[in-house]
């Protein structure tokens, strides 16, 4: 037994992790990361738009409408990545019982519900000039309005009970649960015959021009996700004050005693 | 690409689509931190309250 104790103990890497998984240590750290995210994000930002705009051609079908794929896709992406990772953190503190991993999770809820407004409300806006309406019930469109109805279930259902340690069990069962839907959004346009095509755009020009179309969609991809990780670890921020309030650590904070 | 910037904002023919689509990111990725920044300073607000408050406690019971 005093064995595995020490093995634990020579591992400098799990004390590590264990030490940043608590509130206290994890507080100043998500301070310090929050810069690097937001300026990751502007570069990636900046460069995106720029491609987005100025270097991808004009679209041998759709003419320039085609341009709303530079955010309806990477809004599409997060919104179901950051579903994923708002599960695995929700699991997390289900098994370990750790209460940053809850926090982790209740704080990617909103930006993941924002992205998949996004997602619909720019696939509307593009539906509406290519296939002539902004909505249909068709499986794509479908799946990803429910993922939106799932995160506002989490946020409403975490906001329904007082005592935060429930309500964290209790999210973290339908954010698990609700995970079964992600592939079931990636693969609906295998899986059923759609109106949302695989691919929409026709890449039937050069190489080149689908290259620089890859670019710009994955540096905007890589914008929204830099962006993501800032606004969540703010969010994080604010929830660990508000849920921390009575711990010695929180009152001794540069911040509240200024 | 574009030969003027009266071109560049008609977009083709899909400015309504191109610019809502754009527009309504950029709206709701820059009121998210503004929102969520508020929320924190009213959090650290109460905090600072909630720590003077004590302090006179503790000044007044001595």
């Amino acid at each position: 037994m005093s064995q595995v104790n020490n093995i634990f103990a020579s591992n400098t890497r799990w004390i590590n992790w264990f030490k940043l998984s608590s509130p206290s240590t994890f507080y100043p750290v998500a301070g310090k990361l929050i810069p690097i995210f937001w300026a990751l994000s502007a570069i990636f930002g900046v460069a995106g738009l720029w491609i987005s705009f100025f270097v991808a051609p004009i679209d041998a079908v759709q003419g320039q409408g085609y341009r709303i794929i530079f955010v309806h896709v990477p809004a599409s992406w997060m919104s179901m990545f950051i579903y994923l990772v708002m599960a695995a953190w929700a699991g997390l503190g289900l098994i370990f019982n750790t209460r940053l991993s809850a926090m982790m999770a209740q704080a990617l809820a909103p930006i993941g519900a924002w992205m998949a407004f996004l997602s619909l409300w720019t696939g509307a806006f593009w539906g509406k000039p290519m296939w002539g309406t902004w909505w249909v019930w068709d499986a794509r469109l479908t799946s990803e309005l429910i993922l939106l109805f799932l995160y506002l279930g989490f946020i409403a259902l975490q906001a329904a009970i007082d005592n935060p340690r429930r309500a964290d069990k209790a999210g973290a069962i339908l954010a698990l649960v609700g995970a079964v839907n992600v592939p079931i959004i990636y693969f609906s346009v295998k899986w059923w015959n759609t109106l949302h095509q695989g691919a929409s755009v026709s890449l039937t020009k050069a190489p080149a021009m689908a290259q620089t179309m890859l670019w710009g969609m994955l540096l905007m991809a890589l914008c929204f996700w830099m962006y993501s990780i800032a606004v969540s670890l703010m969010r994080v921020r604010t929830l660990i004050l508000e849920r921390e309030t009575h711990s010695d650590w929180v009152r001794q904070l540069k911040e509240v005693n200024s | 690409m574009w030969n003027s910037p009266s071109e560049f904002f008609a977009m083709g023919g899909y400015a309504l689509y191109v610019w809502s689509s754009f527009g309504m990111c950029a709206l709701v990725l820059l009121l998210e931190p503004i929102v969520i920044r508020a929320r924190n300073k009213l959090v650290v607000r109460r905090l600072k309250q909630q720590v003077l408050a004590e302090q006179f406690d503790k000044e007044g019971s001595q």
